[in-house]
């Protein structure tokens, strides 16, 4: 019985290790990730999931470090949904897909797409953008300023 | 496509002058399906996307695609954007304007990811003379960073058996991450692995001395 509690641990550690796509690196104002239907506040150094949410508030902005080094910000007043992610470290093949639902992202595409131009998408209200290595912003709504 | 085409026209037509209502005694035919009407580009919000430089100067290239329309942006400073009852635009924007506009979003970028390779004694785990100095600087870049995570690959010339090699690279990896834990990173953030000998930088015949592959690559992110 113990043990197998334990190897439940064991799995569930690992299961949930291998879950973390990317880290939190920056953080200022508000900001809260929305994971599970719980809004989980955001700090430096906090893993980052597949199908998360960042929700920054008027003064808040937000970075991410993803497994593959594509780097990701998002401004104030902005939904960035993480949609889909996946890389493997071995062959670099993966897929990543946000969707902007309103706000501001920058993207610095990492080795996702470097291994296969357009394997990273970015959704918004009204476009779809295919991403073949770059750095880009987007915003979605008026400028708040 | 031509009924479509004819379909949408029709559609605007209608829009544009609305039929009187129909006499009761006339009944129309019933429309069975109705051809979709044109994208309400009036209600859209407004949306921008704009293409900068790398670092290096190098620019990529962003596809947008909207209302199945393609827009190809390959050029610095080069945008897309939707407004009003407009379809795509692309027009080049001025740098400062883009800077401005888009600052606090551009300073919240998390800092790009350092590579560093630290070389090693044939046989060992013990880093080559030139090497301690690049760990030292390694592990100041770690230092000065908020929240690091670092990534450590070992790797291993091609002398002695492949099993082996696994071992010496993931016993040269965790050397180094020791050397992190001890300059007081959490060990939950370096991740320690071996690849044996199975990716060299140069690719050579089995049994080969060769400096270049006896390495740890590491990722500070």
């Amino acid at each position: 019985m113990r043990w197998t509690i334990a190897i439940a641990a064991a799995a569930f550690a690992a299961a949930s290790y291998a879950n973390d796509i990317g880290q939190i690196k920056t953080v200022s104002g508000t900001v809260h990730v929305e994971r599970e239907g719980q809004q989980l506040a955001a700090t430096p150094g906090m893993n980052v999931r597949q199908s998360d949410k960042l929700v920054t508030g008027s003064d808040g902005a937000v970075g991410v470090t993803f497994l593959d080094n594509s780097l990701l910000s998002a401004g104030p007043s902005t939904v960035l949904a993480i949609d889909r992610y996946s890389f493997d470290t071995t062959t670099h093949v993966g897929q990543f897909d946000t969707s902007l639902q309103k706000g501001t992202l920058a993207v610095v595409s990492g080795k996702i797409v470097k291994q296969t131009p357009g394997a990273m998408r970015v959704r918004t209200p009204a476009s779809v953008m295919g991403v073949r290595g770059t750095e880009f912003v987007v915003r979605v709504g008026e400028a708040a300023n | 496509m031509e009924t479509v085409l004819v379909g949408a026209v029709l559609a605007l037509i209608l829009a544009l002058n609305p039929p009187p209502p129909p006499p009761r005694a006339a009944p129309q035919p019933v429309v069975v399906e109705p051809p979709k009407p044109p994208p309400k580009r009036a209600n859209a919000v407004p949306e921008i996307v704009v293409v900068l430089p790398s670092a290096d100067g190098h620019v990529g290239t962003v596809v947008v695609e909207r209302d199945g329309e393609k827009v190809v942006l390959n050029q610095a400073y080069a945008s897309s954007r939707i407004a009003g009852t407009s379809g795509p635009q692309v027009t080049q924007l001025p740098e400062p304007q883009v800077r401005k506009v888009f600052a606090p979003t551009l300073t919240a970028l998390p800092e790009r990811p350092l590579n560093f390779q630290l070389y090693f004694v044939r046989g060992t785990d013990a880093l080559t003379a030139d090497s301690k100095g690049e760990l030292a600087r390694m592990l100041e870049e770690v230092s000065r960073r908020k929240a690091p995570d670092v990534l450590v690959v070992g790797h291993t010339d091609t002398v002695g058996k492949p099993d082996r090699n696994d071992k010496l690279s993931l016993q040269r990896a965790q050397r180094v991450k020791a050397d992190l834990v001890r300059k007081g990173i959490a060990a939950g953030r370096v991740q320690a692995s071996g690849r044996g000998e199975r990716e060299p930088i140069v690719q050579t015949a089995d049994g080969v001395d060769e400096p270049r592959n006896r390495r740890v690559e590491i990722s500070v992110r």
